[in-house]
C-alpha cells in the first residue's frame, strides 16, 4: 500500500495531512478536511453511543427480568448483523429526511448558538452521518460492556448492597471502577469501527470539502471519500491520493486495535486470576 | 476497593434524594435498551414494507436495463448470480485456511506464537473493510483489472480472521482427556488432531462459518474497488468484474429514480432476510454445539 501511495507521498509528503484542498483537475490534494470530518463525525457518534450503550449492558445485567435478557441480547447482536449498505439506505431514503424536515430546525432554534447546530442546509449531511454511526456502533459497545460487567465479582457486588447503598451507587462505586479499562477499550474499539465505517457514511453524509462545524450541512470522513470516489478517480495521483487517504485510515485502526486489544487481554487476565 | 464503600458512605445523604436518583437511572436503562430494540424494530420494518411489494421472481431473474423505459421489468439477477459466486470463492479461499490456522494454534503452536497469531488476527478484524478493498486493489487489480476472483480474494481477507477465532473457540472446549487418551493408545499427535479432535468441533465450524459467511454478503467496501465495474448481463465468470447485491443496493440507493430506490428496498430485505436467518441458524447451532461439549465434559 506504501507503494501504490508513492507518487502521493513523494507529492505532498506530511503536509498531505495538513492541506484541506481536494481538487482531482488541478490535481491539488490534501486530508485535512476528511480527517476533521472523520473526528467531527466519529466523536460525536461515540458521546452519543456510550451513555446509551453502558444503559443497554447494565439494563442486561442488572434490571431486565431472566425472560427478557436473552432475546434482548440476540436483538442487540442483530443490529450488528444489519449490513452496513442496508442501514445506508435506510438512512438516505428515511432517516434524512425525517431528520431535516422534523429534527433539525428544532434542534436549530434551541441550540443554535452552538456552531454544531447551524442552520439545516441538505437532506445527506453530517448529523444523519452521527445518527448512523451511532447504530452502528451501539451494539459492539453494549455487548463487550454487558460480557464485562457480567465478570464482576458477584461478592464485590452484593457486598456493597449490603452495606444499604442503592442500585444506582453500587453500579457507580463497584462496577464501573471495577469494569473501567475494559469499558475504555470498548469505546475505542467502538471509536475505531466508526472511523473506519465507509459505505453507510458515504450514502448518506453528502460530500463536501472543506473544514467547517455545522453537522446540519454535508461534510466527509476519510473512508467515505475513498468509497465515492471508487470508480471516479482519472489521474494516478489521485488513486495514490486515495490510497494515502486508506494509508493513514489503516494506520490509525492498526494503533486503536492493537491498544484495545491489549487492553481486553489485560483485563480478561485479571479477572481469570480473581475468578 | 476497601476504601469505595466508605467513600460512598460519605457520599449518601438524603435517602429519598438517593432513592429518587437510582430510579432515574434504572428508567435511563430500560430506555436505552428500548431505543437500541426500537431501531432494529424501524429499520427491519422500513425495510420490509418498502421491499415487500417489489419483491417477485423478475428481481431474481431478470437482468437490469440501463436507461429502461418505465414499461419494462427489470431484476438484479447479475448481482444475485455474482453474490453467490464471490461469497462461495471467497468461503473456498478462506475455510480451509482459516481451519487451519486455528487447529496449528490450538493444537501444535507454544503459547507465545499463539498469542502474537490471535493478537494479529484479533486486529485484522478490526481493519476497516475499506482500507482491504484498497489493499486489494494495489495487490491484484492494479495492472490486471477487476475481477470476481480480486473480490473474493478481498471477502476472503474478511472472512480469515471470523472462522479462525470461532474454530479456535470450539477447539478450546474439546476435552483435554479425549486428546490425552489417543495419544495414549499410541496415536500419533497428527492422526489424533484429524480423527478425534475435529469431529468433535464440526458444529462449531460450521456456525463460525455460516456467521462469516453472513457477515460478508452484505459487506460492500471491499467489493468498489475489486469488483464493480460490471456488465448489466448475468455473468458466472470469476475471471470478469461482477456485480454483487450489496454493490448494487449502493449504487441504486444514490440514484434519483424511485423506481431503482424499490429495486433497491427488494434486494436489501433478500439479503436482510438471509442474514437474519443465517445468524439466527448460526446461533441455534452454536448453543448446541456448546451444550454437546459441555456434557462430554
Amino acid at each position: 500500500m506504501i507503494d501504490g501511495a508513492r507518487p502521493s507521498i513523494s507529492k505532498f509528503g506530511l503536509g498531505f495531512l495538513a492541506h484541506d484542498v481536494w481538487n482531482p483537475v488541478l490535481n491539488q490534494f490534501g486530508a485535512a478536511s476528511f480527517l476533521f470530518g472523520t473526528a467531527l463525525t466519529s466523536l460525536v457518534a461515540l458521546a452519543l453511543a456510550a451513555p446509551l450503550s453502558m444503559g443497554i449492558a447494565l439494563f442486561l445485567t442488572e434490571l431486565a427480568p431472566k425472560w427478557i435478557q436473552a432475546p434482548v441480547t440476540a436483538l442487540v447482536e442483530t443490529l450488528a448483523a444489519i449490513p452496513s449498505v442496508v442501514i445506508g439506505l435506510w438512512g438516505i431514503l428515511v432517516l434524512g429526511p425525517v431528520l431535516r424536515n422534523d429534527i433539525e430546525p428544532g434542534l436549530h432554534s434551541a441550540l443554535g448558538w452552538i456552531p454544531l447546530f447551524g442552520q439545516p442546509q441538505t437532506g445527506s449531511n453530517m448529523f444523519t452521518a452521527v445518527i448512523v454511526l451511532t447504530i452502528m456502533i451501539l451494539p459492539i459497545v453494549s455487548s463487550i460492556s454487558r460480557e464485562l460487567f457480567l465478570g464482576v465479582p458477584n461478592e464485590l457486588k452484593e457486598g456493597a448492597l449490603g452495606l444499604g447503598v442503592t442500585r444506582w451507587e453500587m453500579v457507580r462505586g463497584v462496577m464501573f471502577p471495577y469494569a473501567r479499562g475494559g469499558v475504555a477499550a470498548a469505546m475505542i474499539l467502538g471509536l475505531g469501527r466508526a472511523v473506519g465505517e465507509a459505505i453507510a457514511v458515504t450514502q448518506v453524509i453528502g460530500g463536501f470539502v472543506g473544514i467547517q462545524w455545522n453537522l446540519f450541512n454535508a461534510g466527509d470522513t476519510l473512508a467515505s471519500r475513498i468509497a465515492a470516489e471508487y470508480q471516479g478517480a482519472v489521474s494516478n495521483l489521485q488513486v495514490a491520493s486515495l490510497i494515502y487517504l486508506a494509508l493513514i485510515l489503516l494506520v490509525f485502526s492498526l494503533i486503536v486495535n492493537i491498544v484495545a486489544q491489549v487492553i481486553v487481554r489485560r483485563v480478561a487476565r485479571k479477572q481469570g486470576l480473581t475468578r | 476497593m476497601s476504601a469505595q464503600p466508605s467513600a460512598l458512605m460519605a457520599r449518601s445523604h438524603g435517602l429519598r434524594r438517593r432513592r429518587a436518583v437510582n430510579r432515574g437511572m434504572e428508567w435511563m436503562a430500560w430506555l436505552a435498551a428500548l431505543i437500541a430494540v426500537a431501531i432494529l424494530g424501524v429499520v427491519v420494518w422500513s425495510v420490509a414494507r418498502r421491499g415487500a411489494s417489489e419483491l417477485n421472481l423478475n428481481l431474481l431473474t431478470k437482468s437490469p436495463v440501463p436507461f429502461a423505459p418505465p414499461n419494462v421489468t427489470q431484476g438484479l439477477a447479475n448481482a444475485f448470480a455474482g453474490t453467490l459466486v464471490i461469497v462461495g470463492l471467497a468461503t473456498a479461499m478462506a475455510l480451509p485456511i482459516g481451519i487451519l490456522v486455528a487447529l496449528y494454534l490450538n493444537e501444535f503452536a507454544p503459547p507465545s506464537i499463539k498469542n502474537g497469531v490471535s493478537l494479529t488476527l484479533d486486529v485484522l478484524n478490526g481493519i476497516p473493510a475499506v482500507v482491504i478493498g484498497i489493499f486489494v486493489f494495489g495487490l491484484l487489480v492494479v495492472g490486471h483489472g477487476q475481477s470476481g476472483m480480486a473480490g473474493a480474494f478481498a471477502l476472503a481477507v474478511l472472512m480469515l480472521p471470523l472462522v479462525s477465532r470461532s474454530t479456535m473457540e470450539v477447539l478450546a472446549l474439546v476435552p483435554n482427556s479425549l486428546r490425552e487418551a489417543s495419544l495414549g493408545l499410541g496415536v500419533p499427535r497428527w492422526r489424533t488432531t484429524l480423527s478425534i479432535v475435529l469431529p468433535q468441533t464440526l458444529g462449531g465450524i460450521v456456525t463460525g462459518t455460516v456467521l462469516a459467511v453472513a457477515r460478508v454478503a452484505g459487506e460492500t467496501a471491499p467489493l468498489l474497488f475489486t469488483s464493480s465495474i460490471v456488465a448489466n448481463a448475468t455473468s458466472w465468470n470469476p475471471g470478469h468484474a461482477l456485480q454483487t447485491v450489496p454493490v448494487a443496493i449502493f449504487e441504486l440507493s444514490e440514484s434519483p429514480d424511485p423506481a431503482d430506490h424499490a429495486r433497491a428496498w427488494a434486494a436489501a430485505l433478500v439479503l436482510l432476510l438471509f442474514i437474519m436467518f443465517a445468524s439466527l441458524g448460526a446461533r441455534w447451532l452454536a448453543t448446541r454445539t456448546r451444550r454437546k461439549l459441555g456434557a462430554a465434559r
